[in-house]
């Protein structure tokens, strides 16, 4: 109670939402049946959780409810959302999906703890992109909030990241990929093997970025670096200097007409580009294989000067108690244990234990997904349509390849009120 | 009409009766409203706020206004190309609107056919936003069906660029979305018109556009009014039209605050929804001072 009264002090409103959440909590929470034997009286727990669509299928949540009982109710909201929850809803959900770039503006907060990593059965397989920013052996760009520089906290209820393993996870990841920039080769005709190509001018009124500033001016400064401009120290914490002459590399290109618009939503980059209105921009995995199911060519092209990566995992809100956490704790460990892994990887993302997620996988889909080996039979979705014909070779090619060449990672910079403003001034412009 | 109530509980009444209203608006307008007022004199860091008052948030959102005139600075531009599309957005749905209006009121002479015409009006609400939106893209897109025409028919060869993402896309959208906010106050006012009016002009030799310009258009004033302030304060607040018709490439006020908003800066997304709440207050001011609203309802 003490604890909570110096959390809400700063914002009134805070307090009041924590009271209303509390309430409906009370309302929605399982009542006790006494009486039963223990066996029986394992009483249905649900928990709710806070993320992005992309990330909540129906189908993880039915395979959970037939393996544990326990029943996943989804908050679905978009990504910054996650964060502003988090943040000022603190009690209306029991488990985060949320981004590792986020966790510099939401620890500080204290809405959130650390994951007991002695409770979390896979902990020491998690892959070592998170643990150590490595990919089989080798180290891999970190500028950015690299997860390994926020994975470990200094104690359960530290704000503090630790700079070697402890015994406390901020976020166990869930989903993480390595982003590029989706082409149309039916319409560009050439190879392209750069970021520059963003801001070619024979792209002009062809080209799209997207409008999410934090992740937006990453792919700028990838290109600024394509282009030989700028050389950043990290691209993912610019000085102010930096920001300024990215952004106007940005305004130049927009106000010389290179971009036919900006995408805000998954479904407007696809749109986008199966229309044709663009040929190049940046891009989400899952959107360039909808526009491919589309039958429309598009190629999620890798580039020489890298990838730049994003992560998500489950983050615990401190509120969580008694049987919400225990149950928690079983979902993630389920969660690691193989089959979400083999689902997740399957539709192109990458799932953080390997090897669990590998057994859950029939060899040719493993081979075809995180090989880069071409597909001897056709790659179906989990929903069974047809992705990809058998003989197709991932863009970008095996696990070790795309995630070995990662050159940033999504991030929040220290002048993020000076990049936002920055950001729509480029708009305005 | 007969008093039913005496005594204490007739004086009482009307308050009674206006109390669910006055409830409802204070509970949902005015409390939102001054929780915005006072937030935006707060302090905020990257995931809290500060209970204080300083004007640091005012002065972020006029950075540099008044140092770097004549260049604009970042929140004239925004208001500058908001009003520019407010203005293109009122003068296409006033024309529209009035000649819908004048059309409904005029010449339907059945309540049959003006109900069913209404009706079709509504169309544009059928569908969600979004679709609506997207489903512009087919239509006015590079290899859309107006390019497409177009080029068969030899208008031009190449396909035309500013049919999309631009603010001819904008103010289409805009103007098939709002026109019935200009149409139904215009025809109420409209329909509120005596005919022996328009008879005794006819009778004294005014032509057709005499009797438009100097008996329905000032007639229809109340409605005229009424509809511009619909437009104004829906298009000035707007952010998901201009967004996606604009190809995010046009600013807008709400874009600014829904930005500053997804990056958990509360206080000053107040501060620029308290300049705008001004920006707003003063047109629909001006717009009463021509009309006065009240006295001709």
């Amino acid at each position: 109670m003490q604890e909570q009264k110096r959390q809400s002090t700063p914002i009134g409103r805070r307090s009041i939402l924590k009271g209303a959440a509390a309430v409906a909590g009370a309302a929605l929470a399982p009542r006790a049946i006494t009486g039963f034997p223990a066996v029986i009286a394992a009483e249905p727990v649900s928990l709710r959780y806070l993320g992005t669509a992309v990330n909540q299928s129906k189908e993880i949540a039915q395979k959970v409810k037939a393996d544990l009982g326990i029943t996943i109710e989804y908050v679905p909201v978009v990504t910054d959302d996650v964060a502003k929850r988090i943040i000022t809803q603190p009690g209306s959900f029991d488990i985060a999906d949320c981004e590792y770039f986020q966790l510099r503006k939401l620890m500080p907060s204290g809405n959130l703890i650390g994951m007991d990593a002695k409770r979390i059965k896979y902990a020491d397989k998690i892959t070592p992109v998170f643990t150590k920013g490595q990919v089989a052996g080798k180290t891999i760009g970190d500028q950015g909030t690299a997860p390994k520089k926020v994975f470990y906290l200094e104690g359960q209820t530290s704000t503090k990241f630790a700079t070697s393993p402890t015994q406390w996870i901020t976020l166990i990841p869930t989903v993480y990929n390595a982003d590029t920039l989706g082409i149309r080769p039916d319409l560009i005709k050439r190879p392209i093997s750069s970021w520059s190509e963003l801001l070619n001018p024979e792209f002009k009124g062809k080209a799209s970025i997207l409008n999410i500033p934090s992740i937006g001016i990453m792919d700028a400064a990838m290109v600024v670096e394509a282009m030989g401009t700028h050389k950043y120290k990290d691209k993912g914490n610019m000085t102010k200097e930096e920001i300024d002459l990215t952004m106007k590399v940005l305004t130049d290109a927009k106000k010389s007409g290179q971009f036919r618009a900006f995408w805000k939503d998954f479904n407007e980059s696809v749109n986008l580009m199966a229309s044709g209105e663009t040929v190049i921009q940046s891009m989400w995995s899952p959107a360039i294989t909808k526009v491919r199911s589309m039958g429309i060519p598009c190629v999620y092209q890798p580039l020489k000067e890298g990838y730049r990566a994003w992560a998500a995992g489950f983050g615990l809100p401190k509120t969580l108690k008694g049987k919400k956490l225990d149950a928690a704790y079983d979902f993630i460990n389920w969660f690691l244990s193989g089959w979400a892994g083999a689902f997740l990887n399957r539709q192109g993302y990458y799932s953080a234990v390997l090897e669990t997620a590998k057994a859950s996988m029939e060899p040719y889909e493993w081979a075809y997904w995180m090989e880069g080996k071409p597909a001897e039979k056709d790659i179906k979705a989990p929903d069974g349509t047809l992705l990809e014909k058998a003989g197709t070779v991932r863009d970008g090619g095996s696990y070790d390849t795309r995630m070995g060449a990662v050159a940033c990672w999504n991030a929040v910079m220290d002048e993020n009120d000076y990049m936002v403003r920055k950001w729509n001034e480029f708009i305005a412009a | 009409m007969e008093r039913v109530h005496r005594g204490l509980t007739s004086r009482a009444a009307p308050y009674w009766q206006v109390a669910p209203l006055v409830l409802v608006f204070a509970i949902f307008f005015v409390m939102p409203l001054v929780l915005t007022a006072v937030v935006s004199t707060w302090r905020y860091n990257e995931y809290e706020m500060l209970p204080a008052l300083v004007g640091s948030n005012y002065a972020s959102v006029f950075t540099d206004c008044l140092a770097e005139l004549p260049r604009l600075c970042l929140t004239f531009k925004t208001y500058l190309s908001t009003l520019r599309l407010c203005a293109a957005v009122w003068l296409a749905t006033l024309l529209l609107g009035f000649a819908v209006a004048y059309f409904l009121a005029f010449h339907v002479r059945s309540l049959a056919w003006q109900m069913a015409l209404f009706l079709v009006c509504t169309i544009p609400f059928w569908t969600s936003n979004v679709i609506r939106m997207v489903s512009w893209v087919p239509l006015l897109g590079r290899h859309g069906l107006v390019n497409s025409f177009a080029q068969e028919a030899g208008f031009t060869h190449a396909p035309i660029e500013w049919l999309l993402f631009s603010n001819f896309s904008v103010v289409v959208a805009f103007v098939h979305l709002y026109t019935m906010f200009m149409i139904v106050p215009i025809f109420n006012s409209m329909s509120r018109i005596d005919p022996a009016l328009l008879e005794a002009a006819y009778d004294a030799g005014a032509t057709g556009w005499q009797t438009l310009w100097n008996v329905i258009v000032p007639l229809s004033k109340p409605g005229i009014v009424i509809g511009s302030i619909f437009i104004v304060t829906v298009v000035i607040g707007d952010y998901v039209t201009i967004g996606v018709m604009g190809g995010q490439q046009i600013a807008s006020v709400g874009k600014v605050i829904q930005v500053q908003l997804s990056y958990l800066q509360f206080p000053l997304a107040a501060a620029n929804a308290m300049v705008l709440l001004a920006a707003v207050l003063v047109i629909v001011w001006g717009m009463t001072r021509l009309v006065d609203v009240r006295a001709e309802l």
